[in-house]
């Protein structure tokens, strides 16, 4: 079985990947044969079971360092531009025969969104409310214009854009999601510190010599790639709520940076599989169902998180005398 | 970067970094405005190794500014800065300075522990590596100092605005720096917890780690620094803060009403 169905002037680039997906496929059959359950059975699956895990990392990770920024928002801004670059794409395709998934053009043009949207935040001191809204709205309007002018057949072709689709996840497209999935997760490790004190105290960071605005530019960027690699399966319309909710579920039962993180990365996880399961036993779409469980798990988080406190493990202990001096004591 | 720094760059941290003679601080005829309006003007004034000096001024009188271009995080109009004598704003030796905010920027919902916090303080001596068994026991050395070891695992957003603070000094402890740069750092912060909390920056400066203080509680300051620098856009008093307290700058910089509370008690 030949998962290569179209050519891509990608192919060769991408040829060691699409070993690792068959690799995958192989391992999915296997764990069909031991457990019975109906949709491991089609390659197509298989390929978005895959794409759909790298979102439950990737996600979250990003998402961890927007939300407490209060940057949640910026992921739905860089969605909608993504649209822009597939219709980039899709226009392109069509106009000279160009042949390159209208993801790889949505990465580009939503790394350059990212880059505006960093600038014009840099010159105005501020992430505001309203150049983000001209941002987002922006990229929808040329998507739907490039759409609109590029005839009516392409208009058929959008709805996996904006709502996402698990059965058109292509092998070049996992591919392509692949390679991002590795360049955020290589990026994150390596800059952890310095995101981290970025996120937490920006002044402070600035002064402890950590070139600040660098490190905003790098975090805006990686939110695209974190955006186009999800919306195959979660839909422009969607895609930002797994940058928030799993994040937002973990900072209420966590009280540490690092187990924030990875709890955050377990509930998307949790989302991700449950979420595709229900959509193909319920024949619904897997964006959505993905969501609802993710607010579901949210919700159970928040619950979790009050019985925490109420039950109240923490009894204060008391603050310890000042130990600087030699002889000094605090009172 | 300024991470991947020698193991003997932290002989530097013992608190007499600069070498002798070298001025930690050193601002020279600086003019800065945001605008076309001067927010500072003419501001010279050198903080040597080892001093413990407040900056005070009413509100708007550009301390804040001034402690901005002093860290290099702004760039003047006109004249110096010069920051362990090299200019302030391309100086990147993180870990020679600890910066204590106001808690107001810092109260964010965000789950990280108290270590987490501190272990900030060590990120300019590791760059992109991990912390060594070594940096967590200065971290845990710092929370000790400040007398915190038992809340380190706490989430910092539960902790009250004093054990906050301190939490943040223990960060600039961690960092081992030379310089210690607090700005307002006592703003919502309980009285009993604010008279401890210069305890412990007298105890840090006795240890000669340099403390410059941007205050505008008036009696905090005259209680425990050294010296006063009085700004109201210029600079009104430079000097001792017995000095100080028997002038009229400070009438001068902050209009006739104002008084030192803290001679009064």
């Amino acid at each position: 079985m030949n998962p290569v169905l179209q050519t891509s002037p990608l192919d060769p680039l991408l040829a060691p990947l699409y070993a690792v997906l068959d690799l995958w496929s192989a391992f999915m059959f296997l764990l069909w044969d031991l457990t019975g359950l109906g949709l491991l059975q089609y390659q197509f699956l298989h390929r978005a079971i895959l794409v759909g895990l790298c979102i439950g990392v990737m996600a979250p990770l990003i998402g961890t360092f927007l939300v407490h920024r209060q940057l949640a928002l910026i992921g739905d801004a860089l969605a909608h531009t993504a649209f822009a670059g597939v219709a980039v794409g899709l226009f392109l395709n069509a106009v000279i025969d160009l042949g390159v998934s209208p993801y790889l053009t949505a990465v580009v043009v939503a790394m350059l969104a990212a880059l505006l949207i960093e600038v014009i935040s840099e010159t105005t001191d501020a992430y505001n409310d309203v150049s983000m809204a001209i941002v987002l709205s922006t990229g929808f309007a040329l998507g739907t214009t490039l759409i609109s002018i590029n005839a009516g057949g392409l208009a058929v072709g959008i709805n996996q854009y904006l709502f996402g689709n698990l059965s058109t996840v292509s092998p070049e497209n996992a591919a392509i999601l692949l390679v991002l999935f590795v360049v955020i997760v290589a990026t994150v490790a390596l800059t952890r510190n310095q995101l981290l004190y970025v996120t937490f105290d920006e002044t402070a960071a600035e002064v402890s010599g950590i070139p600040v605005t660098w490190y905003n530019r790098v975090m805006v960027m990686l939110t695209a790639l974190v955006v186009v690699g999800a919306m195959q399966i979660m839909g422009v319309i969607l895609v930002a709520a797994m940058l928030v909710v799993p994040v937002a579920g973990a900072a209420q039962v966590t009280r540490s940076f690092d187990g924030s993180l990875l709890v955050s990365i377990v509930l998307a996880e949790l989302a991700v599989l449950l979420g595709i399961g229900v959509a193909y036993y319920a024949g619904a779409t897997a964006g959505g169902v993905i969501v609802l469980v993710a607010v579901a798990i949210y919700v159970l988080a928040v619950v979790a998180g009050k019985v925490q406190t109420a039950v109240g493990d923490e009894e204060t202990p008391t603050v310890g005398a000042i130990d600087a001096g030699e002889e000094r004591t605090a009172d | 970067m300024t991470g991947h720094r020698s193991s003997a760059a932290s002989d530097a941290a013992t608190g007499n970094g600069a070498s002798p003679g070298e001025p930690v601080i050193d601002v020279s005829g600086v003019d800065f405005g945001y605008t076309a309006t001067p927010v500072v003007e003419n501001v010279s004034l050198t903080v040597e190794s080892g001093e413990y000096v407040a900056v005070v001024g009413p509100n708007g009188s550009g301390k804040s500014t001034l402690m901005k271009l002093m860290l290099g995080l702004l760039e003047p109009d006109e004249g110096t800065v010069r920051l362990f004598d090299e200019p302030a704003h391309a100086f990147d030796d993180g870990d020679r300075i600890g910066y204590v905010a106001q808690q107001a920027s810092a109260s964010k919902e965000m789950p990280i522990t108290v270590r987490e916090v501190v272990k900030m303080g060590r990120f300019p001596h590791v760059g992109f590596g991990r912390l060594s068994a070594e940096d967590w026991r200065i971290v845990d050395d710092a929370l000790a100092t400040v007398g915190m070891g038992d809340f380190a695992d706490r989430r910092i957003t539960n902790l009250s605005g004093g054990q906050r603070q301190r939490a943040f000094i223990a960060r600039a402890l961690a960092s081992e720096a030379d310089l210690l740069v607090l700005d307002e750092p006592t703003v919502g912060v309980d009285a009993e917890s604010v008279e401890a909390f210069y305890d412990l920056l007298d105890a840090l400066n006795e240890r000669a780690i340099t403390i410059l203080l941007i205050e505008h509680d008036l009696s905090a300051v005259t209680d425990h620094a050294d010296r006063v620098v009085c700004l109201n856009r210029e600079v009104y008093f430079d000097g001792p803060t017995a000095e100080f307290v028997e002038s009229d700058a400070l009438a001068r910089a902050f209009g006739t009403t104002a008084t030192v509370v803290g001679d009064a008690r």
